[in-house]
């Protein structure tokens, strides 16, 4: 365990100083929840039934989690460059624990994205949007954020290192941004057909979504949603602990694989 | 006194689809050698160098490195060999600084001894760059250097100079030879016979997947001999140079008319060009050009493997 979070930490490492060498995909993909969020809160946001200031203290807190999920696209992205190069051969014949370079990289992720989520905070609150809950609540909603981003990076390891090639993952990765607009993140599920809707609130950033805006105190949790979203904050931990489970193994097991 | 081999393998197999990498190779390496592992492309050299290091499952044979069996104890294997690849096993994102103090601590060394290899293989002023912007000898200097950080009881190199110029080429000969000289066992593989002949004490010649033959470079030059052939002046003594090289070199001569030139292949060591040209001229034929030359690798390759299907 001790040389799990040693090796770990060294691959840590290199992450951030490729990220600092070559910042512009990480720049680009925390930059673009930021243009949605001003096209969606002024563009949509004036053409909706309710006050715009209202819809966009809404699409705060789904526009974070939707930026969550891009971890997504970024593991799998990262993950795809990684396996087709020499260097991870090198790490193969190292005498290091066979998880400590999924590991590594999925925790530089984390580190990349809190870092990198600061400006749609800062762009969010000159919106109008407000943490209304307490300090406590907040943080919650934050640890629930990052265990999202977390558990989505790990499936898009996993992805990436079984992806054919760096393009493949490309095309799949930007793909994956039509994810959140079948959640609740942007839009209300209630107005959905039955069935979209079932889709939509069984969706994991549903109940992420749902879970952060009640610990931000900017939304009631819908009662006569599908169970996740009924009960967003248990939901949003069993998804993400859920993904974790499944897919963090898998990752390492198709990372050592020979 | 027995010897305790490095690397041994018995009837390693791999297949990739219809493609069979490997085909039940045999290599016994013996501690503190260097073995030459010769072929061409797609003989299975890389197959072979990434089964011994742990990267790829044998569909059947077995290997042990440095005592360490590669399917059942990889771990125990990584923990005494380092790899150097075809293709550039270093991050070329990183600087080469940033790539060998990330290799030194995942292997426990200390960071001063990345500095001083940085040093030692002349990276010092290059190593706040980028990896990705080093030339080809550069790069697989800093290789080399990742592989050096903790001394490997087994260094395994695949192609170290494959598409590098002879200056940088020279480089890695010498870093070689100074390894051996303190007595690590390097397997490499190459495609120049003249590689294998600088670097090894014994090379092992594989044709699709197999050892086709193996000995010192000495042995495996004489068993295909040298090429000596002269070039007359008038195609009428063609003939007559052709009964000359009969004589001295004891195998049929090979006639080109076109080119009014007669070889043979010869394994008597003792043969000289001098003494080619003095027993042709003797036989009054008019020279205009004389070689004597070792073996070429197509030559060696063709040669041996040939001879191997005439056994057969």
């Amino acid at each position: 365990m001790n040389a799990l979070a040693h090796d770990g930490t060294a691959v840590l490492g290199r992450h951030l100083q490729r990220i600092r060498h070559a910042p512009a995909i990480t720049v680009m993909t925390q930059t673009m929840p930021i243009v949605f969020l001003l096209f969606f809160g002024y563009v949509f946001g004036s053409a909706l039934a309710t006050p715009g200031e209202e819809y966009r203290a809404f699409l705060v807190p789904g526009m974070l989690v939707a930026t969550a999920a891009g971890g997504l696209m970024t593991g799998m992205f990262q993950a795809a460059q990684d396996s087709h190069r020499g260097v991870m051969d090198r790490f193969r014949t190292l005498p290091i624990s066979r998880s400590a370079v999924p590991l590594g990289q999925a925790l530089a992720d984390l580190v990349a994205s809190a870092v990198g989520t600061v400006p749609l905070i800062l762009v969010g609150l000159a919106m109008g949007w407000r943490i209304e809950g307490t300090p406590l609540r907040a943080l919650g909603a934050f640890g629930l954020l990052l265990l999202f981003r977390f558990a989505t990076t790990w499936v898009g390891i996993l992805l990436g290192l079984a992806s054919r090639s760096e393009e493949a993952a490309g095309q799949l990765g930007s793909a994956t941004f039509m994810l959140p607009l079948l959640s609740n993140a942007y839009i209300p599920t209630g107005g959905m057909p039955g069935w979209l809707r079932t889709l939509a609130e069984w969706n994991p950033i549903s109940a992420v979504t749902t879970a952060v805006r009640h610990l931000f105190g900017n939304a009631p949790v819908p009662v006569d949603a599908a169970w996740p979203v009924a009960h967003p904050v248990a939901g949003a931990l069993l998804w993400s602990g859920g993904l974790i489970a499944v897919f963090a193994p898998l990752a390492v097991r198709r990372y050592a694989r020979r | 006194m027995t010897t305790t081999y490095a690397v041994l393998s018995e009837g390693l197999r791999k297949r990739y689809g219809d493609v069979h990498a490997l085909r039940g190779l045999d290599l016994a390496v013996p501690e503190g050698t260097v073995c030459g592992v010769l072929g061409p492309n797609g003989a299975g050299k890389t197959t072979a160098v990434r089964v011994l290091t742990t990267l790829v499952t044998p569909d059947a044979g077995s290997a042990l490195v440095a005592g360490h069996d590669v399917v059942r104890d990889p771990a125990g294997v990584r923990k005494r060999i380092a790899v150097t690849g075809q293709y550039a096993s270093v991050d070329g994102d990183l600087t080469g600084a940033e790539n060998l103090r990330l290799f030194a601590k995942l292997l426990r060394a200390p960071r001063s001894r990345a500095d001083e290899l940085l040093e030692r293989f002349g990276l010092t002023a290059a190593a706040g760059r980028p990896a990705r912007t080093y030339s080809g000898g550069m790069r697989r200097r800093l290789d080399l250097a990742a592989s050096l950080l903790v001394p490997p009881r087994v260094l395994f190199l695949d192609e170290p100079t494959t598409g590098l110029d002879p200056h940088s080429r020279n480089g890695i000969w010498d870093a070689v030879r100074e390894l051996a000289s303190q007595g690590t066992t390097v397997l490499l593989t190459t495609q120049y016979l003249e590689e294998a002949d600088q670097l090894a004490d014994d090379i092992v010649l594989i044709d699709e997947g197999r050892a086709a033959q193996r000995g010192t470079p000495a042995e495996l030059k004489a068993l295909v001999g040298s090429y000596a052939e002269v070039v007359v002046a008038d195609p009428s003594s063609l003939e007559a140079a052709a009964a000359v090289l009969d004589r001295l070199t004891g195998s049929a001569p090979a006639l080109d008319a076109g080119r009014r030139a007669v070889g043979a292949v010869t394994t008597d060591t003792t043969l000289t060009l001098p003494r080619i040209v003095r027993a042709v001229d003797a036989a009054g034929v008019h020279i205009i050009d004389a070689s004597l030359r070792p073996p070429t690798l197509d030559e060696v390759f063709l040669r041996l493997t040939d001879r191997k299907e005439l056994v057969a």
